[in-house]
């Protein structure tokens, strides 16, 4: 019997600090044993237990994308004990990963249509999974138009910067990068509130385009009526979210909306389906 | 189906010779109340009892259980990697236990045993466990088994069934598991015609249930106008978000994972957990979903009522067993909330005038 | 116990009605017998639902903290006292409650009823003249009042209420009573000994928290066992961090219990957590003469500093 309790062992291979308040930062780690990883065969979409061995688990969006091969990158928070203590950590620190868990964006429903990708702070995790995933050659021409909203406080806050410099580079996506403010006179971005930056620059809702939403509670409250007004029908929005989780598997008992379990048959869930549960999110 | 008659002699004998090959867990009377308990040599299960206060469920699911073990000592080749300690996978045999109990497992067992995922902990020592059932001749004015799935003689879940004549045990042998435990304890003797016996003290038994809940519209109702019903802060208003309810509860599950570390050793540990407690579902953040005392009353009878109803179509989370009823600090009563739940209509739209 | 209870829908629905209260925090009658639950009313037309006997243990105080709205509540004596000692720890104000004071009878112990009868299953319960007839299939027992009291209730001094803005009846006589013989002999054992009496008295607890949370005193927004950074007391069932548990929360309640009895009541596998407050109750009584919750305008002894104070760690 396979235990899905069990963290695969996993090295820290390297740490970087994402943002001006070093709050945030990124770990690479490498499996301990090589077949572990072709075990954790994941998609975009999913996460993981985190698993800091003596302070505990936490779940976290998988940030590398599986057409990334030898690694796996997490962005994570400062803000509990474990991600705490995460953070505390170097490189060649032994730990666990447990996982992958949770369905992942719809990529198969997702063929040939438009995406447009609307992330807010810190939530942009799993979208650059899915950004580097669609932006590989295998799977560019799957997919239509792309574009990404994305939004932080203040430029020194945004993830994964030089990506992004990159991806505004590519005419194979719509970059649509913005603040709530800049000091910076060089920020050469939008500046607004990620709904308003949607309003202005989401396509227009048809059948084959789909919103993929991903951010901090506030940004979601504000882009679901934008994005309505646009035409986008719930079971056109995308929504992945978060609920504090233990076991990640589904059976102890926490995490639920409704009959819905946020880490078994979440954490993406259609707004459709949402509103078909209760907001216990 | 075998029906064997075995006097209260051959009873002591049997269970006592079943320790050799089982661990044998029966009621014991600890201070006031009964507990399922492992028996030691010479201990005899007290089938004086009429139910115990904490459900059985530790037998398979302990209050506390070790998942791994791991070193943090760095001069150990393997520190910081986690190692499943040795499982006891010895038999283990419950005797006395109530058919709503006995139920009860296997409706938990939705949980940890699914398509996707099994619970290696819980399914192992589920496995290794032979249930013995005593029938419920007198049941209890807060029993309600037979509207909640079960009933005092019911089979489900059990692998022997024993129903007490006074001088001695009528045993129903249920399944292949139970056949093993009867020859184990040397139980041989026959008992033609014992099929009646059984009929006839189910039906007796059922006749003295006093307590019922309906259910039957439950599975109908839209989820979330159930929801966001207004009774609810009626019916959490005395609740005082303690546990009694859901760790005396058979059928609840819900666990929590720590990890605790002595020196350079630790484990990882699941424990049981509640959703009465605000700490089960607060976010890192300090966001709670589940902030207010009447979210999570709400969370426990719609888990038990309406979410695992309609997951499952298996009937309610609930066997019955009453003891929710009976311990409650501030008697709030699922069989009132049922009704509530399973007569409520959405208040109508009013239109302005 | 009727009268009290007609009191009670009458002066509940008197202030319901005139607007008085926003609320009346009282009881109903309980679903099954020896239990009552605590219940809200808002409404005039629900005052009917309100009782009061003698299984009405569960101590109101408790749900009065954070509330903002005016409040009328039944209160026994203990309860009383603990709104008292809310309002001295500035949990709620005295003028948001009408205090519907109930001179107390003391309260029946449903475990010791049920002891009383073997543990035979009880479908109903009358009492009348100091006595409690017990029914259920085949059997009829008469008790005496008296020797099913809960413990605290047996010796309780103050069954009067210490504040009330209406009075369910004229007060009835206190008793003088020795309350800490139990503490003494706790006292006298030797450390070993009393170490493994405690060990032996929590060995049942589950960590449900019903102690803490049937207790008016334990109102702290997070519980120290409940905090994670850091984190004080593991959550499994140790017998040390168990130990931990009921002595902190003991010492917490230092000065302030009442000795209410809702921990032990609300104790689903009957340990005697009142061993460790009462215990402190009396230090309290030695040390600086103070009973808790008699007055809501003084502060209870270990939250004030006196130079008279006995002991000098602090000098």
């Amino acid at each position: 019997m396979e235990n899905p309790y069990y963290p695969y062992p996993v090295r820290i291979a390297s740490t970087v600090i994402e943002t001006e308040d070093r709050n945030l930062k990124t770990f690479k780690f490498e499996f301990l044993d090589p077949a572990d990883e072709e075990k954790f065969s994941y998609m975009p979409g999913q996460f993981a237990e985190l698993s800091v061995t003596g302070k505990g688990e936490i779940p976290i969006g998988i940030a590398s994308s599986p057409t990334e091969k030898g690694f796996l990158m997490f962005t994570v928070n400062k803000v509990g004990v474990v991600s705490s203590a995460l953070h505390n950590m170097v490189e060649g620190d032994i730990m666990g990963v447990r996982g992958p868990m949770g369905n992942w964006y719809p990529w198969e429903k997702l063929q040939g249509k438009n995406v447009v990708i609307i992330g807010g702070g810190f939530a942009f995790t799993t979208l650059r999974s899915s950004i580097v995933y669609m932006l590989h050659p295998d799977n560019r021409k799957k997919f239509g138009d792309i574009h990404v909203v994305y939004g932080a406080r203040s430029p020194g806050m945004l993830l994964y910067r030089d990506e992004l410099a990159e991806w505004e580079r590519r005419d194979d996506i719509n970059m649509h990068i913005t603040v709530d403010r800049a000091d910076d006179p060089d920020w050469k971005y939008n500046v607004g509130f990620v709904p308003s930056i949607t309003e202005k620059n989401a396509p227009k809702a048809d059948n084959d385009t789909y919103a993929i939403v991903c951010g901090p509670p506030i940004m979601i409250k504000f882009t679901q009526p934008v994005l309505e007004k646009l035409g986008y029908a719930h079971d056109h929005i995308i929504m992945s979210l978060e609920n504090r989780m233990k076991c990640g598997i589904g059976m102890c008992g926490r995490c639920n909306i409704g009959m819905e379990f946020v880490c078994k048959d979440g954490p993406v869930f259609t707004l459709e389906e949402l509103n078909r549960t209760p907001r216990e999110y | 189906m075998r029906f064997l008659k075995i006097t209260k002699n051959d009873w002591a004998r049997g269970v006592e010779g079943l320790k050799d090959s089982f661990r044998v867990f029966g009621p014991v009377l600890e201070r006031s109340h009964f507990n399922f308990r492992p028996l030691e040599k010479g201990q005899e299960p007290d089938f004086s009892f009429r139910n115990t206060r904490l459900s059985p469920k530790s037998t398979v699911y302990p209050q506390s259980e070790i998942l791994f073990t791991y070193t943090l000592d760095k001069s150990r080749p393997d520190h910081h990697v986690h190692k499943e300690p040795p499982r006891d996978e010895t038999p283990r045999a419950i005797l006395g236990i109530r058919p709503c109990d006995a139920k009860a497992f296997g409706l938990v067992k939705l949980n940890f045993d699914t398509p996707e995922y099994k619970d290696p902990y819980w399914l192992s020592a589920y496995e290794a466990t032979t249930l013995v059932g005593l029938a419920c001749d007198e049941p209890c004015s807060a029993c309600f088994c037979t509207s909640a799935g079960s009933g005092p003689f019911d089979e489900a879940g059990l692998d022997v069934l024993l129903k007490d004549e006074g001088d001695h045990y009528l045993v129903k042998v249920l399944t292949e598991k139970g056949g093993k435990l009867v020859s184990a304890a040397g139980w041989a003797g026959e008992a033609s015609g014992a099929e009646k016996a059984f009929v006839d003290g189910a039906a007796v038994a059922a006749e003295k249930i006093t307590s019922f809940v309906s259910a039957d519209k439950l599975a109908g109702k839209v989820t979330n106008q159930l929801h966001n019903a207004k009774f609810w802060d009626d019916v959490a208003f005395s609740c005082i978000n303690c546990g009694t309810c859901t760790f005396l509860c058979p059928t609840c599950w819900c666990f929590d994972i720590q990890d605790e570390v002595a020196g350079t050793d630790g484990v990882r540990m699941k424990n049981w957990d509640s959703c009465m407690f605000p700490l089960f579902t607060l976010h890192g953040t300090g966001h709670n979903p589940r902030g207010q005392k009447t979210d999570r009353v709400r969370q426990r009878f719609m888990h038990k009522l309406k979410y695992f109803v309609d997951r499952y179509d298996k009937g309610i989370m609930c066997v019955g067993c009453g003891r929710c009823v009976q311990h409650c600090p501030v008697n709030i009563d699922i069989r009132r909330v049922c009704e509530i739940m399973n007569e409520y209509e959405p208040e109508p739209e009013t239109c302005p005038a | 116990m009727t009268e009290y209870t007609q009191k009670i829908r009458e002066i509940a629905k008197k202030l319901l009605s005139e607007g008085k209260v926003d609320v009346v925090i009282g009881f109903r009658e309980g679903t099954v017998p020896l239990m009552a639950e605590p219940c809200l009313v808002s409404d005039p037309a629900g005052v009917d639902q309100l009782v009061f006997n003698s299984f009405c243990g569960v101590n109101l105080a408790n749900y009065l903290p954070r509330r903002k709205d005016r409040i009328a509540v039944v209160a026994k004596g203990c309860d009383s006292r603990n709104m008292a000692q809310h309002i001295a720890e500035n949990q709620i104000n005295r003028d948001q409650l009408v205090i519907i004071g109930a001179p107390c009878t003391r309260m029946m112990d449903r475990r010791k009823v049920a002891a009383a009868v073997d543990g035979k299953d009880i479908t109903s319960v009358a009492e009348a003249d100091g006595r409690l007839t017990v029914t259920g299939p085949g059997f009829e027992k008469v008790l005496d009042r008296e020797s099913v009291l809960q413990d605290n209730c047996a010796i309780c001094v103050h069954v009067n209420p210490v504040l009330s803005d209406e009075m369910l009846a004229d007060p009835l006589p206190e008793q003088e009573k020795d309350r800490y013989t139990d503490i003494r002999e706790v006292e006298a054992m030797t450390p070993g000994e009393r170490y493994a009496h405690f060990e032996e008295l929590l060995s049942g607890c589950i960590r449900c928290y019903a102690c803490r949370n049937a207790c008016p005193l334990c109102y702290c927004p997070t519980c120290f066992v409940d905090e994670s950074k850091p984190q004080w007391v593991g959550k499994s069932i140790d017998p040390t961090d168990t130990l931990t548990f009921h002595f902190l929360r003991a010492f917490h309640c230092a000065g302030r219990c009442t000795d209410c009895g809702a921990c032990e009541r609300a104790c689903p596998v009957g340990i005697n957590v009142r061993q460790f407050t009462k215990k402190l109750e009396k230090d309290c009584k030695e040390l600086f003469d103070w009973e808790a919750g008699m007055s809501p305008d003084v502060r209870p002894p270990l939250d004030t500093f006196r130079p008279d104070d006995p002991g000098k760690f602090i000098k």
